[in-house]
């Protein structure tokens, strides 16, 4: 028996039947629940799994040999994103000055306000760092933090956690602060929350997730170029 | 299916390599993106296209791609836990001051346009 369980535990078939799991769970208190802004699939998927390891004694290291499987696909769905911009790509032309002015300031809004109110609340230099480039979706940001010598791990955890808030939050911010259009709606999603912000987004409505997508996108490449020049007036 | 995930592979491939070579601070998949979105404007295929439903497929459950990554986050509350105000406090600030801050200037600069 503890020879089965040890086979089960470093065997790819468990953490992708946990992690299928733990989706479906999420997936369905998502529907009990009426689409309730918390219950965001990934947010409960990953307490499930969290408590499932434990209990089984499983390590995160054997989790990730199947989970890793399943996370490998988030580049091939990145690349998908292209899909819903080709749809709405009517809306481009009208965009291209709003977008041009807006992502960039956004970015180092984003950069600014992070460093600072690290500073303000007590933070040292290398936690400044390490917020610095947190907007960028997660491979980018954790590739910034390296370069400026933040602690790119926990780096890499910010931006998870600052995505699934823009998941569970987003849309009611933006909401309270009146902003309507669809397109400005998933512009500021996608350059604070990145993907997991954008699955919100793509949920919400095909417009503001398209809109979402190409926001991440191109914040991603503006954080990896802002964050070294902002630094050097902070 | 098949089609269509060679076509998203292919994109990503070339992205990747295209970063790795030159350098370029971009992630791989998302110059693989621009590359799709280019294809896809220049070829205008058909809606029922391979493509389309791979991609539509897989969006749809973007959420689960995350999953993993977001375990992993698991392991590293600690670090969060030893510096609370300065993480969790900054980290709320500067989002929502992204947020607003790209949503109203968009909504302005959109002027009366900016309506459904």
């Amino acid at each position: 028996m503890s020879e089965t369980l040890d086979w089960l535990r470093t065997s790819p078939l468990l953490g992708i039947f946990l992690t299928l799991l733990g989706y479906r769970l999420g997936l369905e208190v998502r529907r009990l629940s009426r689409d309730h802004a918390l219950a965001q699939p990934v947010l409960i998927a990953i307490v499930f799994i969290g408590v499932a390891l434990e209990l089984l004694d499983v390590d995160y290291s054997d989790y990730s040999e199947g989970a890793g499987i399943i996370g490998f696909f988030l580049g091939p769905a990145t690349v998908a994103l292209a899909v819903p911009l080709h749809r709405q790509a009517h809306h481009l032309g009208r965009m291209f000055v709003p977008m041009l002015i807006a992502l960039p300031v956004g970015a180092v809004v984003s950069i600014v306000t992070g460093v600072l109110a690290v500073r303000v609340l007590g933070g040292d230099r290398v936690l400044e760092l390490t917020m610095a480039p947190k907007a960028a979706t997660t491979p980018v940001s954790l590739a910034v933090s390296d370069t400026i010598g933040g602690l790119s791990s926990l780096t890499a955890v910010l931006a998870i956690v600052v995505g699934i808030i823009g998941a569970v939050a987003a849309p009611a911010v933006l909401t309270a602060a009146r902003v309507r259009d669809r397109r400005a709606r998933g512009l500021a999603i996608g350059a604070v929350s990145h993907g997991i912000g954008t699955s919100r987004a793509l949920r919400e409505d095909a417009t503001e997730g398209a809109f979402s997508g190409l926001s991440m996108g191109i914040t991603a490449l503006l954080i990896s170029a802002l964050v070294p020049v902002v630094l050097h007036f902070l | 299916m098949i089609n269509g995930l060679l076509w998203l592979l292919l994109c990503q491939l070339v992205g990747e390599v295209v970063v790795r070579t030159t350098g370029l601070p971009l992630p791989g998949p998302v110059l693989g993106m621009v590359i799709l979105f280019a294809l896809l404007q220049l070829r205008r295929p058909p809606r029922e296209a391979n493509v389309f439903r791979t991609s539509d497929a897989l969006l749809k459950h973007l959420q689960l791609l995350f999953i993993p990554a977001g375990v992993g986050v698991i392991t590293l509350l600690g670090v969060i836990g030893d510096h609370p105000l300065p993480l969790v406090g900054a980290l709320l600030i500067s989002w929502v001051a992204g947020l607003v801050t790209v949503g109203w200037l968009v909504t302005l600069l959109l002027g009366k346009a900016a309506t459904r």
